[in-house]
């Protein structure tokens, strides 16, 4: 049976998950963070980060969050590196399960950000780690010296293009849009590398192989020509999904699964649950907006403890 | 609580793994792999409740890529089961301690 009563459990362990935790710890309010076994989030499987203020010459992914997370403990938040598997949110208190260990908070802070999204095909799945990736920076290493595909035309795919080219002979991108979504200067870095090729307006409709992947079949946009494309590797970064199934029928979540707060609070449907980072944000999707929203939640959280009301104050 | 797991290499493996009378289940990581270093506290946290049963070794792939090559691993972390010298199971990517256990409830 659980001994206590928190003042916050927050889910969740990116920027948004640990930024909440300094806060609340901060505030003394001793946050118990489950971080999930794949802590750190998004930022765990990348590499420079080049955007997060305060860095001038840049961070590396990881280093960035172990010291956000160094932080949040250095102010007592306790971490623990499991996944919760259910919670009851309209509880009071409020209920959180970890296989068969429960706790018990009066406010809970949901930051689980996102999760790959794959293309959708069976033998995508079959392949997974036999071939098809969703991990340059844990993968491209087996892919030296072979021909290599990647899917997606956003700010990761970009990376993972610039960053696989260290590994691979080639690198050819496949997006379905002609145009790319990446940040120019992504795309700049990607079109100045001349060991990334291009096939944009162009899907991947197939991913071919026994064992291990030896090809994929792309399927252009406009007229629907197919043609084959021989790769030994191919790296999804088509995008992600909000990681919010634990909370659906609780939790108020839009069509896309997103789950939908009180801007600019991050007050949910539920009294004393706030939201914060890629679970919320299908807009910026930034580490130091996650950071932001995080922050936010805490101290949301926090005046949610002292009866003090959230509103947008007005001067 | 490091100190249950055994370390393998392209020499060893042969001996400790493929000739070992105990399952032995070996966690091709790197360096440079952050989900390896995720799941290795959980590896670890098995491999001092079922050492029994099961042997967890650990290979680093940049060290031994014999082996790894041998294996046809291609993403890491990969966690193969040998059981009298043949590879019976493998999972692929850091999951959950439950999820692992589950997947090697046969040989627990």
């Amino acid at each position: 049976m659980p001994d206590q009563v928190r003042n916050v459990i927050i889910i969740g362990s990116g920027p948004a998950g640990y930024t909440a935790a300094i806060y609340a710890a901060r505030a003394n309010l001793v946050p118990l963070v489950f971080e999930g076994v794949q802590y750190g989030g998004a930022l765990m499987t990348t590499t420079e980060v080049e955007n997060f203020p305060g860095f001038v010459d840049g961070i590396q992914g990881p280093q960035l969050m172990e010291d956000l997370r160094g932080q949040a403990q250095r102010f007592g938040a306790e971490l623990v590196p499991d996944d919760v598997t259910e919670v009851d949110l309209a509880s009071n208190p409020k209920v959180v399960k970890v296989g068969d260990a429960t706790h018990l908070a009066k406010t809970v802070i949901v930051a689980t950000g996102s999760k790959y999204r794959y293309l959708g095909l069976d033998n995508e799945a079959r392949l997974l780690g036999h071939g098809v990736s969703a991990c340059a920076t844990c993968d491209g290493f087996f892919f030296r010296d072979q021909d290599i595909a990647v899917v997606g035309g956003g700010d990761s795919a970009m990376e993972e293009a610039t960053f696989l080219t260290r590994f691979a002979k080639s690198v050819t991108v496949v997006h379905r849009r002609d145009a790319l979504r990446a940040s120019k200067i992504m795309q700049d870095r990607a079109r100045d590398n001349d060991k990334i090729k291009w096939k944009l307006g162009t899907t991947v409709s197939e991913v071919l192989g026994e064992e291990r992947v030896e090809g994929v079949e792309l399927t252009a946009t406009e007229d629907g020509h197919t043609e084959r494309l021989d790769v030994t590797g191919l790296f999804v970064a088509i995008g992600h999904d909000p990681r919010s199934e634990l909370f659906a029928g609780q939790l108020k979540l839009d069509e896309a699964g997103y789950v939908i707060v009180e801007h600019p609070t991050t007050k949910t449907n539920i009294d004393g649950v706030f939201a914060c980072g890629d679970v919320v944000d299908h807009t910026y999707r930034q580490a130091i907006t996650a950071a932001g929203t995080g922050c936010a939640a805490a101290i949301d959280a926090e005046r949610w403890l002292a009866d003090i009301p959230i509103e947008a104050e007005h001067p | 609580m490091a100190g249950n797991t055994k370390t393998v290499t392209d020499d060893s493996f042969d001996l400790e793994v493929l000739g070992s009378s105990k399952p032995v289940l070996v966690d091709f990581w790197a360096e440079w792999c952050t989900p390896c270093k995720m799941i290795a506290p959980v590896l670890e946290e098995i491999a001092a409740l079922h050492s029994d049963k099961l042997t967890i070794a650990k290979l680093n792939i940049d060290e031994n890529p014999k082996t790894a090559m041998n294996y046809n691993v291609m993403s890491i972390p990969t966690m193969t089961v040998y059981v009298d010298g043949k590879p019976v199971k493998s999972i692929i990517g850091a999951k959950p301690k439950s999820a692992i256990l589950a997947e090697l409830a046969d040989y627990l």
